[in-house]
């Protein structure tokens, strides 16, 4: 009875363990296995393996196109919303103004906000003003909703920044730019680039806002979706696979330069 | 851009009718000062009272409210941090922790436009003067507390400021290290000659490191002095107790001996030398150092100044003295400081004593202070 009870003091940690990776990894693992489905335009039973999707990604109708669109959206989106929210963390991080908290309550508001209703709301908006739907607004709106966390990061960081260190810099001869640019923005580099990844992951996932506002282009979660009513194309989950490795790369690789870094400096 | 800090504005540093205000609450009083060139100088007090606000607006961290700031002849009150011949060496040395210690120390040379090889040359021998050359590629983050303080210092010295501010630099330190670091630092002052304006807390700190000491209090200077000439001759009972322990007693000036003052003290008459004493009424207070009082047990002979009555309410014994607490019939405990350098016997808790100084020995205050002011 006591050996059971220590082998399960010992061994339940890492059974709990396993099940907990399972259950977050069987999706992805899953989508990566169709992405060698020989299924045909249907890709829902396994019907053997093949390379052919890999091979040419593009064949489905039109998936490349929404891929693009994806691209370009999430991309522009980002830039933007990155530039924009840093430049919102630094005035909220920094600088002491009236409104200062109440600013702080409303940029929290996108991100509260159902997204259903944001992206109703943004058509009948551009209906109302007369604009076309399409990439333009898709973007606007795309930015809208990616600054807030790129906000809520990048001030995140700005918070662990001891305000002496600027004090030194400038104490050492350095100017407001010059401090800005040698000091402050390398140590909130790490949290800016953390804001760019999230919105861009944000923005090429989107779904919801992206269906009032995009017209009749399509994107990748649109075009997944849209198929969904035929059944998706592998190719798909080529896409989806190929996504989810180079996520995986820019973590490894990051993390190694990370460690050789520190090994080669101790 | 800053001009050669090495060739402009060599001279002392001037404080003029400076004052700071937050609010209500005045950081800073009116505070003029002239500190030498080449001096060792500190601002000792309690935490709140101004003097690391006075650090930070001869920085230029901090807008003074009214008052001005010279360095030599030039007027520095207006300008940016950097902009003035000044380098600070923060409380917790601010180190750059994305740049290695060469990169870090460079910093200063890089910003004045500083060939590379001069940068080299420079920052190679202020990293031997810190006796730390092996670490210049390490970062910041994987140094010891005290490896961090010397390149802080480093880095700032290395740009021959005219002024070199100290905040509280050894604070995080721990004891033994401190002590260490004291000695270094002083080291490096005189090598060097630059003018250290070092704020502390620690009255120690100050008095093992300092050419002058200015005690601070409530945004104003209590004394300015060497470190002997404080703790000999407090002027105020704020000084006296800040610095070391002083025992003050409050009495009346009762007459007059040539040199000497003579003083009622609850009835014992005592003599203190009338150039001591910086009272100006009748009512006084006697200051006398524990370690100046000698303690016997009731009936053996005393000399000099006499208190009689007291009894031991409580020892401690700590090795080179032993400390006494003793309860006079006033009401009021004296601290005792007896040298353990003979064999005579411990006096007991209870016993009855009889304390006794050299009459040299006393200094006097106005009567008009609170005696426990600035106490630990």
């Amino acid at each position: 009875m006591r050996s059971v009870k220590r082998w399960a003091s010992k061994n339940l940690i890492r059974i709990y363990a396993f099940l907990a990776f399972t259950y977050i990894f069987i999706p992805i693992i899953y989508t990566i296995a169709f992405s060698f489905n020989d299924g045909g335009k249907s890709n829902l039973t396994w019907k053997g393996f093949t390379l052919k999707n890999w091979a040419n990604p593009c064949a489905a109708p039109e998936i490349c196109t929404a891929l693009g669109n994806s691209l370009k959206i999430g991309l522009t989106s980002t830039i933007f919303a990155t530039i924009l929210g840093t430049l919102i963390a630094f005035a909220l991080g920094r600088y002491h103004f009236k409104g200062r908290s109440s600013t702080n309550l409303l940029i929290f508001l996108p991100m509260a906000t159902p997204e259903i209703v944001l992206g109703a709301s943004l058509l009948t908006m551009f209906i109302g003003l007369g604009v076309d739907t399409g990439f333009v607004t898709t973007i606007i709106a795309h930015i809208m909703f990616c600054i807030s966390f790129v906000v809520v990061t990048v001030k995140a960081r700005i918070a662990s920044l001891d305000p002496r260190l600027e004090q030194a810099a400038m104490d050492l001869y350095a100017n407001e730019w010059q401090t800005f640019r040698r000091v402050t923005l390398p140590l909130v580099a790490p949290g800016i680039a953390a804001a760019a990844l999230l919105a861009f992951s944000l923005s090429f996932d989107d779904f919801i806002i992206t269906n009032f506002t995009i017209g009749t282009e399509i994107t990748f979660p649109k075009f997944v979706y849209t198929s969904a009513i035929r059944g998706v194309p592998a190719q798909a989950n080529v896409i989806g696979a190929a996504m989810f490795f180079i996520a995986l790369a820019i973590v490894i690789v990051g993390q190694v330069l990370a460690s050789k870094r520190k090994s080669k400096l101790s | 851009m800053a001009q050669d800090a090495s060739t402009s504005a060599r001279g002392d540093l001037i404080l003029r009718n400076l004052t700071k205000t937050f609010g209500d609450f005045v950081a800073v009083d009116d505070l003029s000062l002239t500190i030498a060139k080449g001096s060792f100088f500190a601002l000792l007090g309690p935490s709140g009272c101004g003097k690391t606000t006075t650090l930070r607006m001869i920085a230029g961290l901090e807008e003074p409210t009214s008052g001005s700031i010279h360095v030599g002849t030039t007027d520095i009150t207006d300008m940016r941090p950097y902009q003035r011949p000044v380098n600070t060496v923060f409380q917790n040395y601010a180190l750059f922790p994305h740049l290695s210690i060469y990169e870090n120390i460079a910093f200063g040379l890089r910003r004045r436009g500083i060939s590379n090889d001069l940068i080299k040359e420079q920052v190679d021998k202020v990293l031997n003067l810190v006796e730390l050359p092996q670490l210049a590629q390490r970062k910041p983050g994987q140094l010891s507390g005290g490896q961090q303080q010397r390149i802080a210092v480093a880095r700032a010295i290395v740009n021959r400021p005219a002024l070199l501010l100290l905040d509280e630099p050894l604070g995080a330190l721990d004891l033994k290290l401190r002590r260490q670091m004291q000695i270094e630092l002083k080291w490096i002052q005189t090598e060097i000659g630059i003018t250290f304006v070092h704020v502390t807390h620690d009255q120690e700190e100050a008095m093992t490191m300092a050419d002058t000491i200015a005690v601070m209090n409530n945004g104003k200077i209590e004394q300015m002095g060497s470190p002997d000439d404080l703790y000999d001759s407090p002027k105020t009972a704020f000084v006296a107790n800040f610095l070391g322990q002083s025992n003050l007693i409050p009495g009346t000036v009762s007459g007059n001996d040539g040199d000497n003052l003579i003083v009622d003290l609850h009835g014992n008459k005592i003599a203190m030398p009338k150039r001591r004493s910086s009272a100006t009424g009748a009512s006084i207070l006697a200051g006398i150092r524990p370690e100046k009082f000698r303690i016997a047990p009731e009936g053996k002979g005393a000399t000099g100044n006499v208190l009689t009555g007291g009894v031991v309410s409580d020892i401690s014994y700590i090795g080179v003295s032993t400390q006494y607490q003793v309860e006079m019939p006033w009401g009021k405990e004296l601290m005792v400081f007896e040298q353990n350098d003979d064999d005579s016997d411990f006096l007991k808790k209870g016993e009855k004593v009889v304390l006794s100084w050299e009459p040299m020995f006393t200094f006097g205050l106005d009567g008009s202070q609170d005696a426990s002011a600035g106490a630990h």
